[in-house]
């Protein structure tokens, strides 16, 4: 049976609020700020390193230290660190012939890589550094695109076992943002200019790796034992 | 005719709803509102694309399919056409049928509820029903 015409205008006016309702509330939340942004070019304070440099993967003991200056944003250090890194790790760092250290070199052009880079700091506080880590550079195609990379973090660090209100309230202090800078000042200084790049002893290395390169120039470095 | 409204005004909040979910996994919306539950985790997880597609962005098309076509069956000329019924109820079955395995995936596989994915089910769900009702309303004889 068809409805009256008074019917189907009440319909029609029913149907039609619900949709200025949820358009309005769509609109307010597509208009929302971000919450959470991290400061750059932040004047850096002795504390705010206090004794830090870098993060730590390996040995204390191994012979060679290799520090990587990567940005979360960089697709080649996305590369590098989700193709070589694993590779590096099992033949290099667990064997115990290098000590692998990551510093934070966030470029200038890519907007969330200062807030990628302080998301880990925050899982760094929570002892789930290289969790955050990996997981940033593992979705780095799905947040470098996104309008608010903060939430996409934040569920990293929730798929990643974090307390999160600990995360949220480490992420809006923005607490690292003088850390971050003082390895960008401290990449400058020593002649970083692109990532990644690999410091090995004074020497830095620029452009895209691959394990087996590394592998070679460890080798000649420090030649295997018969136990590697 | 009822039964034909409740499933536009059901279609319509399923598609608000899609639409909510995949602006949050475009990173066009802050954090999901979740309460304590996994929406998040589900969101994020490798089971939040289907076919290299996102799931929310299927469902909002899927939606706005149901949409179009109950609001094509509430024109004076198809009240009693049994074809708008049959369309809507495939939809309805086949957004039900996607839904189930994706439930199966919160519960079994990403072992986290989203509550938003939980109210989607229960509009696809009325949605089916309401088609169902408005196929059974329909005489035999104006069926064909």
């Amino acid at each position: 049976m068809a409805a009256t015409p008074t019917g189907m205008r009440r319909f029609y006016g029913v149907l039609a609020g619900v949709a200025v309702i949820g358009v309005v509330v769509l609109g307010y939340l597509l208009a929302r700020p971000s919450r959470v942004s991290i400061p750059a070019n932040v004047t850096v304070q002795a504390s705010d390193t206090a004794g830090f440099r870098g993060y730590i993967k390996g040995s204390e003991s191994a012979p060679i230290e290799i520090t990587e200056f990567a940005d979360y944003q960089c697709p080649f250090c996305q590369t590098f660190a989700t193709l070589q890194m694993p590779t590096i790790e099992e033949r290099l760092i667990r064997t115990g012939r290098i000590r692998w250290r990551y510093r934070d070199f966030p470029l200038q052009q890519h907007q969330f890589a200062r807030l990628a880079a302080h998301s880990a700091a925050c899982g760094h506080e929570q002892e789930k550094y290289w969790e955050q880590h990996d997981r940033i550079y593992e979705g780095q195609s799905e947040w470098s695109e996104a309008r608010d990379a903060g939430p996409l973090f934040r569920s990293y660090a929730e798929g990643n076992g974090l307390d999160l209100t600990r995360y949220d309230t480490c992420m809006e202090s923005g607490k690292y943002a003088g850390r971050i800078q003082a390895s960008i000042e401290e990449g400058a200084r020593l002649g970083v200019s692109s990532t990644p790049t690999l410091l090995v002893g004074d020497r830095l290395y620029q452009g895209r790796f691959d394990s087996d390169a590394i592998s070679r120039l460890v080798d000649s470095l420090a030649p295997r034992t018969a136990t590697q | 005719m009822i039964y034909r409204m409740a499933a536009a005004l059901l279609s319509l909040l399923g598609l608000f709803l899609s639409a909510y979910l995949y602006l949050y996994k475009i990173g066009w919306v802050g954090t999901l509102a979740c309460g304590a539950g996994g929406c998040e985790t589900v969101q994020t997880s490798q089971w939040s694309r289907f076919a290299g597609v996102e799931v929310a962005l299927i469902g909002a098309v899927g939606y706005a399919g149901l949409l179009l076509a109950s609001l094509a069956s509430l024109q004076p000329g198809l009240a009693g056409r049994r074809w708008p019924s049959d369309l809507l109820l495939t939809l309805a079955a086949g957004g039900v049928l996607f839904t189930l395995y994706l439930s199966f995936l919160e519960l079994f596989v990403i072992r986290a509820i989203c509550r938003w994915c939980v109210g989607s089910a229960a509009i696809i769900v009325a949605i089916l029903v309401a088609a169902l009702l408005d196929r059974r309303r329909l005489p035999a004889a104006q069926m064909q």
